[in-house]
C-alpha cells in the first residue's frame, strides 16, 4: 500500500472536524452541520467540474457527517466516481464512502459493480484488494451473485499475489457465510486446499479460515485437507521459535495458524492413513509436552498463546476420543492448570476436563482430582468457575463417588449463589436418582435437598420422589418414617409439606404401628402446617385427609370436623371448598367397601424420561454443548449397562429414551386396561388431578379417549391414510421403495402379544419405545423415536402400511412426524388404530431417515395383534361350560400342544394370561393347575366371543414341560389366530 | 416534594448539586446527566422518569436546571419554583451563565438552603431575600433590624418590609405580551393566543394599598349593568393607545396572580387590590384567545418548477394604525434540504440565506401599520435519490409591536397610603404596552 504523503492530508476535512469538536452544544453542531452540507451541495452542484482532489474531500467529510449520525441522501454519484480515479487514495475514499453508506437496493449498484469488476480484472494488486475488502464489507446478496464466481478464480490462480490471495479468501469467506447457497463448490475447491501448502503464512491463516467453514458443511469434498493440515502444523510445532520470523509471536510460532489448524482438524474423525495419524499424535505430543517447559518469557501474550494452542489441542484429543494415553496426559496438565493462579485457566480448565469426563478414557483419570475441584467449589472466587466446577462435578460422577459428590454438593447448596442454585438442586436430584444404591439414600438426600434450598426445588424433583416411591415398595414404609420426622420441624418448607402429605395419605399405615406416630398424631402433624400452606398446598392435603380416612377409619369423625369447618367448607377458594365439601360427603356416604376402591393406593406410575432432566436441559437451553456431552454419557452408560446390575432400572429410567431395561422397573408396573383401576395407563403428570373422586376421571378418561380418538379425522392436520396412501407420503420418500421387514420383526411381533409397553426396536442410531392403548375396537399408538446419535437425522420420515387384505381389516391412521430429530432428541408418534374385522397380519412400519449422508432404511411390523381388541369377560363356571358346549364345532376349536420355552411359574402365567386381555377365570376349571380364560374380540364388523383353557403338566420334569392350549371362538380363524400367537408366548 | 436540584453545565457536568431528601441518591446526577442531557434522541419532554424518579428540566441557554424527586409532586409547582429560582438567580447576578454560576457558587448554595426547605419551597421573593442575604455579608444591620428581617419574613406581608421612603413616588406598569398563531396558507387561523404579563416597577413610601383596573369584560359588563361610576369614565393619562381601537372589553380566559394580591376580594368583586412589594414584581399573568389583533399578516406562495428549482415569494402585511411603528421584524423562510443555491431581492430590509439554519432570513429594522412589504426567492435544488417529498415547514415571524395584542388596556392604578399624607394624585405613573411574537407561523 502507498504511503499517504502529507500533500494528500485534507486540510478543508481536518478543518471541519475540528470546528464540529470545538463546537460547545448539540445546537451549534447541528448549525456547522448544516452549514457544511449547503456548502457540499453547492459544489456538488454539477455545473462546474470537481477535481479529484476536492470531491475526495467533500465525500470524506460527508462521511463524516454521516458517522455522526446525520441523514446523507446525495454525493453517492460522485463517490462511485471516486472509484474510477486512478490514484490510491481517491479510490480507498470512494470505496469506504460505499462500504458504509450504500445500501443494496440503490440504483448506484450497477455502477458500483462494474467499477469492482475493473478493479477485480485489473492487474494492481493494491486495487484489487480494495475491490475485494468492499465486497466483504458490504457482503450483500447482490455482491455475493455479482462476484462469487469471480473470486474463487482470484483466490486459485497461480498468478495472483500473496496480498491478494489473503483478501480473497477472506472475501469468499465472508460471501460465504452471508449467502452459502450463492458460493458454488466447483473444481477451484481442490485447488483451495492446496494452499495450505502456500510459502506465504499468511495465505495459509486465511485460507484456513475459509476451508474450516466449507469443510463443516461438507466435509467430503475437503477431505484431503487433513493430511495437508496435519504436515503442515507438524512444521509448525517442530519449528524453532526463530525459524517462522514475523509469524513468531512472544517466541511461539504461529499461535493463530496453529490454533486454526487444529480447530479445522476438529472437523474431521482421526486420519484413518497410520503415517498421518502417528504424526499427527506426535505434534499433539509435542504440544503437550511444550506446556511442561518453562516458561520462555514472563509476559502475559507468550503464556496466553501457549496456552491457546494446548487448549485447542487437548480439544482435538478429546474430539478424537480414541487415544487413551494423550487423554489422560491431557486430563493432567488440565489437572495442573486447576490449582493455576490465573482465573480464566482454572475456567478453562474445568470447562474442558467436563468434555474429558465423559470420556470413557479419561474418566478415571479425571476423577483424580475431584478434591481439587470439590475445594474449587467451595473456595473459587469467581462465579462462573465455581459454575464449572459443579458441572464437572455432575460429569465426573458415577457410582464410586456419587456419595461424597452427593454430600459436597448438598453442603454447598447452603452457601451457593442465587444463580446457580436450582440448577445446583435438580443435578444432586438427577445423580442422587441415577446412582442411588439404596432408595433410603435417594429419599434422604432428596428430602435434604428440599430442607436445604426449598425454594429452588422445582415442581419436577418432588413429583419425582414421589414416583419413585410410589414405584418401589421396598422404600414407602421408610419415606413414610422419614417424612414424617421430617415434618416434625418446626418450620419446613413448603414442597416438604406437600412430598410428606402425599406420603403419608399413601403409606401412613405402614409407620401406623408404632405410637409415637400413630394415625391421629400423623394427622395432627399436617394439619399443622395447614395454614401455612398456599392453596394447591392445601388441596393436596384435603386430598391427604380423605386417603387416612380410609387408611384409618378411627381418625374419620376428627377429619370430618376439619371438613367441615367453615374454613374448609366455605373457603373462598372454589378448588378447596369443592373438595372439602366432596370429600365430606364422599366419607359420610360411601360405605367402607366403595372407600376402599375410590381411594385406592395410587397405581405405579408408568416408566418415562425423567422430568426432571427435561427440566435441566431446559433451562441450559437446546444445543448447549455440556448437555450433548451429558446425554452422550448416559447413553453409552445404557448401552453398555448390562454389568451395572438392577440400578440401570433407575439409569435408564434417566434417559430420554425407553429402553429395554425399563421393564425392571416400568412395565412391572404398567398394569392392564381395565376398568377397574380408574387412571391406570392413562397419562397423568399431575398428582392432583388423579386425587378427584375415581369415578369421574375414569369417565372423564374414557370420553377423552374416544373423543381424541376421533378428532384427527375432523382435524385437517395431514394425516398419511391407510395403505394405499403411501403415494401421497412426501416425494424425498417416494424414491426409495421401503425395505423388506427385518428378519427379527416377527420375533419382536410376539414380544408385544401380551404386553403393550416397551422397546420395539433398537441399533446403534435409533431406538424405537411403544406405549400403547386399546379399548374395545379402537387403538392408539405412541411410538416415540429417540436418536440415540448426537447428530441430527434429516428426511425423517415415518409410513404405515396394510399390506394385502390387511387393507381391508384394519384402518390405521397416522401423524406424519418433523422430518428433523435433533441429535439425542425423542420424537413421538401417535397412531390411531381401528379394528374393522378380524385379521391376521401386522401391519409395517417404515422408517426412513439420513444420518450422517447415508439413508437408513428401516421396516418393522407394528406389533398390532387381533387380541389386542380382547374385552375382558367375568362369568361364573356354569356360564363357562355352557359356552363352551356351545362351541363345540370342529372349526371352531384350534388346539396346540407344544413346549415350554419358560419356567412355569403360576404368577408369570397369569400376568401373561391377563397381559393377553382376556379375563382369567378362577375356580372354573376343576383342576386348579388349569388356566381358563374368557374375552370378546371386539372388530367393528363383529363381536367374537373366545373361551381359552390352557392345561400345563407342570409336574414332569424341566425341559419336558409341555402346554395343551385349547380355544375355542365363533370365528373359526379367530380361534387360529390366537392360538398360534399364544403358543409363542409359553 | 422536591428531593433535589441539580444544576449542570452543556457538557452535563454538574455545576451545583443539592439533595434535600435521603430518596435521591447520588446516581440520580448521572442518570439524569446520561438519559436527557446525552442522550442519543434530543429529549423534548420536560419532565422525564427514569427508574422511577422524575426529573423536570428547564433549559436556560446553556445551562440545564433539573429538580429531582421520587414523589408524586405536582409539576407545574416544580416549574413554577424552577422559574422562580431563574429569576431569582437572575435579580443576584445577571445572566445565567457557567460561569456566573461558578463565580456565585457559595451565594447559589445559600439562596437554595433559603428558597427550599425539606423540598418545600420557601419565600422566593427577591426584594424579600435580599435583605438578608447579601454577597456583601449583613455584618452592618444592627440588631433591631435583623429582628425586623425576622419579623417580616415570617410575619403577614412577606414581601414588603415598613418604613420605606422615597422623595418621589413614582410607579411603572408594563403590560408586555406574546402572540402566537398558527395560520393555514389561504389565510385562515387554525389557532392563536396571547399570553401576557403585567409588570410593575414601583417606588413608594410606607405601606401603600393599590388598586388595579383593566378592561376586563366581567367587570365592565357587571358596571355597565350597576349604572357605573366614578370609575367608568377612566383615566385619561392611563389609558392605552391599542391598534385595534374600538374594542372596549376584553375576555380573560385565566389569570394568576402575584402573592401580594387579595385573592379573596378578586374572588368576591374581582378587583384587584395588594401592598406591592418594593422594586420590581410581576404582578398578573394573563392568556386570551378571542378577538386577537394579528399585528402581521404573512401570505406566502411557493411555486416548484421542475425537480431543481424553486421560486418562494412572501408577502407581509403590517395590520395597525398606521401611527404605530412595528420593529425588530424578522421572518424565516425554510428552504428544503437539497437546497444548493438560493438567489433574493426584497424590496426592504435584508434578506440572507442562512444555510446553517436551512432558512432564508429576512430582516426589517422598522415598520409602520398598514403597510406591505414582498420577498421572492429563487431556491437552487440538488437532486437527490430519495424519493422523500420536502416537508414544507410553516414560515414564522418575530416583531415586536407598541400595543397589546389582546386588546388589553389598563384603566386605573390607585395609590393608598392612609398613614403618610400623600395621596394619589401625587403618585407619577407610567404605562407601556408591548406586544411580542411568541410562535407566529404561517404554513406555506
Amino acid at each position: 500500500m502507498p504511503a499517504v504523503s502529507k500533500g494528500d492530508g485534507m486540510r478543508g476535512l481536518a478543518v471541519f472536524i475540528s470546528d464540529i469538536r470545538n463546537c460547545k452544544s448539540k445546537e451549534a453542531e447541528i448549525k456547522r452541520i448544516n452549514k457544511e452540507l449547503a456548502n457540499i451541495r453547492s459544489k456538488f452542484k454539477g455545473d462546474k467540474a470537481l477535481d479529484g482532489y476536492s470531491k475526495k474531500k467533500y465525500v470524506c467529510k460527508l462521511l463524516f457527517i454521516f458517522l455522526l449520525g446525520h441523514d446523507i441522501d446525495f454525493g453517492h454519484m460522485e463517490a462511485v466516481n471516486l472509484l474510477s480515479s486512478n490514484k490510491y487514495t481517491e479510490k480507498q475514499i470512494g470505496y469506504l464512502f460505499i462500504s458504509v453508506l450504500v445500501n443494496s437496493n440503490s440504483e448506484l449498484i450497477r455502477l458500483i459493480n462494474n467499477a469492482i469488476k475493473n478493479d477485480l480484472s485489473s492487474r494492481n494488486p493494491t486495487f484489487m484488494c480494495l475491490a475485494l475488502h468492499c465486497i466483504a464489507n458490504v457482503g450483500s446478496r447482490e455482491m455475493a451473485e455479482a462476484f462469487a464466481g469471480e473470486i474463487p478464480r482470484i483466490l486459485v490462480a497461480g498468478d495472483t499475489m500473496d496480498s491478494v490471495k489473503q483478501s480473497a479468501a477472506l472475501c469468499l469467506l465472508r460471501l460465504y457465510k452471508a449467502s452459502p447457497d450463492l458460493v458454488l463448490m466447483g473444481e477451484w475447491t481442490s485447488r483451495v486446499v492446496h494452499l495450505l501448502n502456500d510459502q506465504h503464512m499468511g495465505v495459509v491463516t486465511a485460507a484456513i479460515s475459509l476451508i474450516t467453514c466449507l469443510s463443516s458443511k461438507n466435509p467430503d469434498e475437503f477431505k484431503t485437507c487433513v493430511s495437508l493440515a496435519v504436515s503442515r502444523l507438524s512444521r509448525i510445532v517442530s519449528s524453532a521459535s526463530t525459524d517462522l520470523q514475523d509469524y513468531t509471536y512472544y517466541f511461539v510460532p504461529a499461535p493463530w495458524l496453529s490454533c486454526k489448524l487444529l480447530r479445522l482438524l476438529q472437523c474431521y474423525p482421526p486420519p484413518e492413513d497410520g503415517a498421518v495419524k502417528g504424526r499427527l499424535v506426535e505434534c499433539l505430543e509435542t504440544i503437550l509436552n511444550k506446556a511442561q517447559e518453562p516458561p520462555k518469557s514472563k509476559k502475559v501474550q507468550h503464556s496466553n498463546a501457549k496456552n491457546a494452542i494446548l487448549f485447542e489441542a487437548i480439544s482435538l484429543i478429546i474430539h478424537y476420543d480414541s487415544e487413551p494415553n494423550l487423554l489422560v496426559r491431557a486430563c493432567n496438565q488440565l489437572g495442573q492448570f486447576l490449582q493455576h493462579r490465573e482465573t480464566n485457566l482454572r475456567y478453562l480448565a474445568l470447562e474442558s476436563m467436563c468434555t474429558l469426563a465423559s470420556s470413557e478414557f479419561s474418566h478415571e483419570a479425571v476423577k483424580t482430582h475431584i478434591e481439587t475441584v470439590i475445594n474449587a467449589l467451595k473456595t473459587e472466587r469467581d462465579v462462573s468457575v465455581r459454575q464449572r466446577a459443579a458441572d464437572l462435578l455432575y460429569a465426573m460422577c458415577d457410582r464410586s463417588n456419587a456419595k461424597q459428590i452427593v454430600a459436597e454438593m448438598l453442603s454447598y447448596l447452603e452457601t451457593a449463589d442465587y444463580s446457580i442454585r436450582e440448577e445446583m438442586v435438580l443435578k444432586v436430584a438427577i445423580l442422587a436418582e441415577k446412582y442411588a444404591v439404596d432408595y433410603s439414600w435417594y429419599v434422604d438426600t432428596i428430602l435434604n435437598l428440599i430442607r436445604i434450598a426449598g425454594d429452588y426445588v422445582s415442581e419436577e424433583v418432588w413429583y419425582r420422589v414421589i414416583q419413585i416411591v410410589i414405584n418401589r415398595d421396598d422404600v414407602q414404609g421408610y419415606a413414610a418414617k422419614t417424612v414424617f420426622e421430617a415434618l416434625q420441624a418446626p418450620a419446613c418448607h413448603e414442597n416438604m409439606v406437600k412430598v410428606g402429605g402425599y406420603i403419608l395419605g399413601e403409606f401412613g399405615n405402614l409407620i401406623a404401628g408404632d405410637p409415637r406416630s400413630s394415625p391421629l398424631v400423623q394427622f395432627n402433624l399436617l394439619h399443622s402446617k395447614f395454614h401455612l400452606c398456599s392453596v394447591p398446598t392445601r388441596a393436596l392435603l384435603l386430598s391427604a385427609y380423605i386417603k387416612f380416612i380410609n387408611l384409618f377409619p378411627e381418625t374419620k369423625a376428627t377429619i370430618q370436623e376439619v371438613l367441615r369447618s367453615d374454613s374448609q367448607i366455605r373457603n373462598s377458594d372454589v378448588e378447596l371448598q369443592q373438595r372439602a365439601v366432596e370429600y365430606l360427603k364422599l366419607s359420610s356416604i360411601a360405605s367402607t367397601d366403595v372407600l376402599a376402591t375410590v381411594l385406592e393406593e395410587m397405581p405405579p406410575f408408568p416408566e418415562r424420561e425423567s422430568s426432571i432432566l427435561a427440566k435441566l436441559k431446559k433451562k441450559k437451553g437446546p444445543g448447549a454443548v455440556s448437555v450433548e456431552l451429558e446425554d452422550g454419557k448416559e447413553r453409552g452408560e445404557l448401552n453398555g449397562g448390562g454389568d451395572r446390575g438392577g440400578d440401570a432400572a433407575i439409569a435408564a429410567s434417566n434417559a430420554s429414551t425407553p429402553s429395554p431395561s425399563a421393564d425392571l422397573l416400568g412395565l412391572r408396573s404398567a398394569a392392564p386396561v381395565s376398568g377397574a383401576t380408574p387412571s391406570a395407563g392413562s397419562l397423568l403428570v399431575d398428582v392432583f388431578s388423579e386425587a378427584g373422586p375415581a369415578a369421574t376421571s375414569a369417565g372423564v378418561n374414557d370420553d377423552g379417549f374416544l373423543s381424541a380418538l376421533h378428532a384427527p379425522e375432523a382435524s385437517d392436520s395431514p394425516l398419511v391414510e391407510g395403505p394405499g396412501d403411501s403415494d401421497s407420503a412426501p416425494p424425498t420418500a417416494a424414491s426409495e421403495d421401503p425395505a423388506p421387514p427385518l428378519p427379527e420383526s416377527d420375533e419382536l411381533l410376539n414380544k408385544f402379544v401380551c404386553k403393550n409397553n416397551g422397546v420395539l426396536f433398537e441399533n446403534q442410531l435409533l431406538q424405537i419405545g411403544i406405549k400403547s392403548e386399546y379399548r374395545q375396537n379402537l387403538g392408539r399408538m405412541y411410538l416415540f423415536y429417540g436418536n440415540k446419535t448426537s447428530v441430527q437425522f434429516v428426511s425423517f420420515n415415518t409410513t404405515v402400511s396394510c399390506p394385502g387384505e390387511l387393507q381391508s381389516q384394519l384402518n390405521v391412521q397416522t401423524k406424519t412426524v418433523e422430518p428433523l430429530v435433533e441429535g439425542g432428541a425423542q420424537v413421538q408418534q401417535v397412531i390411531n388404530i381401528e379394528c374393522l374385522t378380524d385379521f391376521i397380519d401386522a401391519p409395517l412400519l417404515n422408517i426412513k431417515f439420513r444420518y450422517g449422508g447415508a439413508l437408513q432404511n428401516i421396516s418393522l411390523k407394528l406389533p398390532v395383534t387381533i387380541n389386542k381388541f380382547f374385552q375382558p369377560t367375568e362369568m361364573a363356571a356354569a356360564d363357562f361350560f355352557q359356552r363352551w358346549k356351545q362351541l363345540s364345532q370342529p372349526q371352531q376349536e384350534a388346539q396346540k400342544i407344544f413346549k415350554a420355552s419358560h419356567g412355569m411359574d403360576t404368577e408369570v402365567l397369569k400376568a401373561k394370561l391377563l397381559g393377553l386381555g382376556t379375563a382369567l377365570l378362577e375356580n372354573v376349571d376343576p383342576n386348579p393347575e388349569n388356566y381358563v380364560c374368557a374375552g370378546v374380540i371386539q372388530t367393528k364388523a363383529q363381536q367374537v366371543g373366545c373361551l381359552l383353557r390352557l392345561e400345563p403338566n407342570a409336574q414332569a420334569q424341566p425341559g419336558e414341560q409341555m402346554y395343551r392350549l385349547t380355544l375355542r371362538s365363533s370365528k373359526d380363524t379367530v380361534s387360529q389366530r390366537v392360538c398360534d400367537l399364544l403358543a409363542e408366548q409359553f | 416534594m422536591i428531593g433535589g436540584l441539580f444544576i449542570y453545565n452543556h457538557k452535563g457536568e454538574v455545576l451545583i448539586s443539592r439533595v434535600y431528601r435521603d430518596d435521591i441518591g447520588r446516581n440520580a446526577v448521572d442518570a439524569f446527566r446520561v438519559n436527557v442531557i446525552h442522550a442519543r434522541q434530543q429529549v423534548r419532554s420536560p419532565v422525564t422518569n427514569i427508574a422511577r424518579t422524575s426529573f423536570f428540566h428547564v433549559k436556560r441557554s446553556n445551562i440545564w436546571l433539573a429538580a429531582v424527586t421520587k414523589q408524586n409532586v405536582n409539576a407545574a409547582m416544580v416549574f413554577e419554583f424552577l422559574y422562580k429560582m431563574c429569576d431569582v438567580m437572575t435579580a443576584y447576578f445577571g445572566k445565567i451563565s457557567e460561569e456566573n454560576i461558578k463565580n456565585n457558587f457559595v451565594l447559589i448554595y445559600e439562596l437554595l438552603d433559603e428558597i427550599l426547605d425539606f423540598g418545600y419551597p420557601q419565600n422566593s421573593e427577591t426584594g424579600a431575600l435580599k435583605t438578608f442575604i447579601t454577597q456583601t455579608g449583613i455584618k452592618s444591620q444592627s440588631k433591631e433590624e435583623q429582628s425586623q428581617i425576622t419579623s417580616q419574613v415570617t410575619g403577614q406581608i412577606g414581601w414588603r418590609r415598613e418604613g420605606i421612603k422615597y422623595r418621589r413616588n413614582e410607579l411603572f406598569l408594563d403590560v408586555l405580551e406574546s402572540v402566537n398563531l398558527l395560520m393555514s396558507p389561504q389565510g385562515q387561523v387554525l389557532s392563536a393566543h396571547v399570553s401576557g404579563r403585567v409588570v410593575m416597577k414601583s417606588y413608594l413610601s410606607g405601606m401603600p394599598e393599590c388598586k388595579f383596573g383593566m378592561n376586563d369584560k366581567i367587570v365592565i359588563d357587571k358596571q355597565g349593568k350597576g349604572g357605573a361610576t366614578e370609575e367608568a369614565a377612566g383615566k385619561s393619562d392611563l389609558g392605552g393607545s391599542g391598534g385595534g381601537g374600538g374594542k372596549q372589553s376584553i375576555a380573560i380566559d385565566d389569570c394568576t396572580f402575584h402573592q401580594c394580591v387579595r385573592l379573596s376580594k378578586f374572588d368576591a368583586e374581582r378587583s384587584i387590590s395588594f401592598i406591592p412589594p418594593d422594586g420590581e414584581c410581576e404582578l398578573m399573568r394573563y392568556r386570551t384567545t378571542k378577538d386577537i389583533i394579528l399585528p402581521f399578516r404573512v401570505i406566502p406562495l411557493v411555486r416548484e418548477v421542475g425537480r431543481t428549482k424553486l421560486e418562494v415569494k412572501v408577502v407581509i402585511k403590517s395590520n395597525f394604525k398606521p401611527s404605530l411603528l412595528a420593529q425588530k421584524i424578522e421572518v424565516r423562510i425554510p428552504t428544503p434540504l437539497n437546497t444548493s443555491g438560493v438567489q433574493v431581492i426584497c424590496m426592504k430590509g435584508k434578506a440572507k440565506y442562512k444555510a446553517s439554519e436551512n432558512a432564508i432570513v429576512w430582516k426589517i429594522k422598522r415598520m409602520a401599520g398598514m403597510k406591505e412589504s414582498q420577498i421572492s426567492a429563487e431556491i437552487e435544488l440538488l437532486p437527490t435519490n430519495d424519493k422523500k417529498k420536502w416537508a414544507r415547514p410553516p414560515i414564522s415571524m418575530n416583531f415586536e409591536v407598541p400595543f397589546a395584542p389582546s386588546g388589553l388596556k389598563v384603566r386605573y392604578l390607585k395609590v393608598f397610603e392612609p398613614k403618610l399624607n400623600y395621596s394619589d394624585h401625587d403618585v407619577i405613573k407610567w404605562v407601556r404596552y408591548i406586544g411580542r411574537s411568541g410562535i407566529y407561523e404561517t404554513r406555506c
